[in-house]
């Protein structure tokens, strides 16, 4: 296989506060090939936003990365001045926010976004730059672009603005799109319908998306591969089919456990006791022993290397033993 | 936009009734005039005599009435002390106050603005600390103290500015400016300080804030993840969104600046308006009082209709509302 687009090799994220060093993405590695679609999910807090976060350069201070590497496209990324990574921003790596709602300026009218984005990437005048935009709204699902471009944010729906988001998005071509909860602030009828056109845009185009949600609908829909994380951690990553009906980690059998299965047999969901630790109060060993129904000897004391169960790589020690053999 | 101009000027008329109704009142109770005009000698048939002139024994109604009617017509009577009319007295001296204002709101808005998104954009720089200690001052300091200080400094101490007086002044039809020497604009500078200091450290604090409010928000994410450019962002994106709050706070604070420019005017000894009324409460002296007070008022409710049509030029989504109601 050749050489993947995108590579993280433990992405150590950390939050320096005045009482304690807060570690919120620990040790995280994966892998992201030209036009694959990467789920990533996990509660609230898991870290799969300050993951994305970091790959595209944009933590919030006094969040920083700490250690680790990131790799785009063969090139390391992670240690680039603030000016460099400007450039790459939009243009390869693009980023999609949760609530399109506040995602448009207001104050800037439709069109006027989208050239400046335009023009910020692709040598085009102001003539040719609306042409793009008005293609591109086009492209997106929005009817009479060539009226709706000069229109302002305020006046689309949350559906028509997440379009126009995408739309801002694609403007630069990137090869990759970090979707972060694109559609948790929208209707669930206009779910289905953004990532649609998110898929059809991105499989025409081959940009690869790393899609950031916890919604396990949308990943079965279109991930190619998902990966589940639990307190900063990748706990299981694999093919999107194999974790959804085969999952290893006891964490993510929880996570499926308590999906309502739509095939009828009325069973009662499967609860995981507890929560996720606090970023100050994480427990030794495997971060997920406290609420584990397997806990056993190793997990009090170290945590689980990565080990490849069949196609997925899985952070626990239930499965070291087959590593073995 | 019509109807909303039409209702804004239905409500403009409206307060500059109150306001005359108040200024004729008030000045009803601030003292006998006559007692000031005459001397000890006077019987009290040449008073009584006096007080028929000047139409102090018609019924309360009929001067109200009459005062309107003048004040309708830019005729607010003669000055009890100096004899002459009060509209000719007025408009000798307003280009000063108004050149005086008008340079202090400037030069707010000059230095206030830049360091405002400067200490908003920078919050741990050194010099942002040092504009916030100074700016601390500028609220604090009472404006008689910091234009007594500046002319023990500038005036006194290094001799480079003068303390009082306009300086040579150049009479272009009706309007005496100082604007257009050299001695006219040195000596300018001074009181524009004194008088704008406030406002500028005002400002400076509210356009820090709104920064600091606009750049967390997710169109500014979104709009740094698309790869723009750092002025184009800073200087488009995040100021255009703080300035209804700062076009709010400059409008109203250039009516005080013309109504308290009273106090800078005296310690300059400045030959404008508010000089002149500080002399008219001394003497009693109602027509000059009451003009003053009227055409303060209309200033607020001229500046307030430019505020708000300003508004609407800045935000869209006011345009809409203002049209719909």
């Amino acid at each position: 296989m050749s050489e993947p687009l995108l590579k993280i090799k433990d992405l150590i994220v950390e939050f320096p506060t005045r009482r304690a060093l807060l570690r919120a993405v620990d040790k995280v590695s994966f892998e992201i090939a030209k036009g694959e679609v990467l789920g990533v999910v996990g509660e609230s807090g898991a870290g799969k936003s300050l993951t994305g976060a970091a790959i595209i350069g944009l933590l919030e201070p006094p969040g920083r990365i700490a250690g680790g590497e990131i790799y785009f496209d063969g090139q390391r990324i992670d240690n680039l001045a603030d000016e460099q990574m400007r450039h790459l921003r939009g243009k390869r790596i693009a980023m999609i926010f949760q609530d399109p709602l506040t995602s448009l300026n207001p104050l800037y009218r439709v069109g006027e976004q989208l050239i400046e984005t335009i023009q910020t990437h692709l040598p085009m005048n102001k003539k040719q730059a609306r042409k793009r935009a008005i293609e591109l709204l086009d492209e997106v699902g929005i009817p009479a672009p060539e009226t709706r471009i000069d229109g302002y944010p305020h006046q689309f729906s949350g559906g028509m603005r997440q379009r126009v988001v995408i739309a801002l998005v694609l403007a630069g071509e990137p090869d990759l799109i970090i979707a972060d909860e694109p559609t948790t602030a929208l209707d669930v009828s206009i779910q289905a319908q953004i990532i649609s056109v998110l898929k059809r845009l991105c499989s025409e185009r081959g940009t690869a998306i790393m899609l950031i949600t916890h919604d396990m609908g949308v990943i079965a829909e279109i991930a190619d591969r998902m990966a589940v994380m639990y307190s900063g951690q990748i706990v299981e990553i694999g093919k999107t089919y194999d974790l959804i009906k085969n999952p290893k980690h006891p964490y993510t059998k929880g996570l499926m456990g308590s999906i309502p299965s739509m095939s009828g047999e009325v069973k009662r969901l499967v609860q995981i006791p507890g929560s996720m630790p606090r970023l100050n109060d994480i427990p030794s060993g495997c971060s997920f022993h406290p609420r584990c129904s397997k806990v056993f000897e190793p997990c009090y004391s170290k945590r689980s290397p990565q080990i490849k169960v069949g196609q997925s790589d899985v952070a626990c020690w239930l499965y070291s033993e087959e590593d073995k053999k | 936009m019509l109807a909303f101009m039409i209702r804004r000027i239905i409500q403009s008329i409206i307060v500059m009734f109150v306001v005359a109704l108040i200024s004729f009142l008030l000045f009803r109770f601030v003292g006998d005039p006559v007692n000031q005009m005459v001397g000890i000698e006077t019987t009290p048939e040449q008073r009584e005599a006096l007080r028929d002139k000047l139409g102090l024994n018609d019924p309360v109604i009929m001067q109200f009435f009459g005062f309107i009617k003048g004040a309708a017509q830019f005729d607010f009577g003669v000055s009890y002390q100096f004899k002459r009319p009060v509209a000719q007295m007025i408009a000798e001296r307003a280009p000063a106050t108004l050149e005086l204002s008008l340079m202090s709101a400037i030069f707010a808005l000059l230095v206030g603005i830049p360091m405002g998104v400067y200490t908003g954009l920078k919050r741990n720089s050194i010099l942002s600390k040092f504009f916030l200690t100074v700016s601390l001052v500028g609220i604090s300091l009472p404006t008689f103290l910091i234009g007594i200080l500046l002319i023990y400094i500038f005036a006194v101490q290094l001799q480079v500015l003068p303390s009082f007086g306009r300086g040579e002044v150049v009479d272009i039809g009706f309007w005496s400016t100082g604007l257009l020497t050299v001695s006219g604009l040195k000596a300018l500078i001074l009181p524009s300080i004194t008088l704008g200091l406030f406002q500028m450290t005002l400002i400076m604090r509210l356009v820090r804030a709104e920064m600091l409010e606009v750049m967390r928000t997710d169109y500014i994410k979104f709009a740094r993840a698309r790869g723009l450019s750092r002025t184009a962002i800073n200087f488009g994106h995040a100021l255009k969104n703080t300035l209804v709050p700062v076009i709010t706070i400059t409008g109203l604070q250039l009516g005080s600046v013309i109504a308290f420019a009273i106090i800078t005017e005296t310690v300059f000894s400045w030959p404008g308006m508010g000089l002149l009324f500080l002399h008219s409460v001394q003497n009693v002296d109602i027509p000059i009082m009451a003009a003053y007070l009227m055409l303060i008022g209309f200033l607020f409710v001229m500046i307030n209709l430019i505020v708000d049509l300003l508004y609407v030029a800045v935000d869209p989504r006011i345009r809409v509302s203002g049209v719909s109601q």
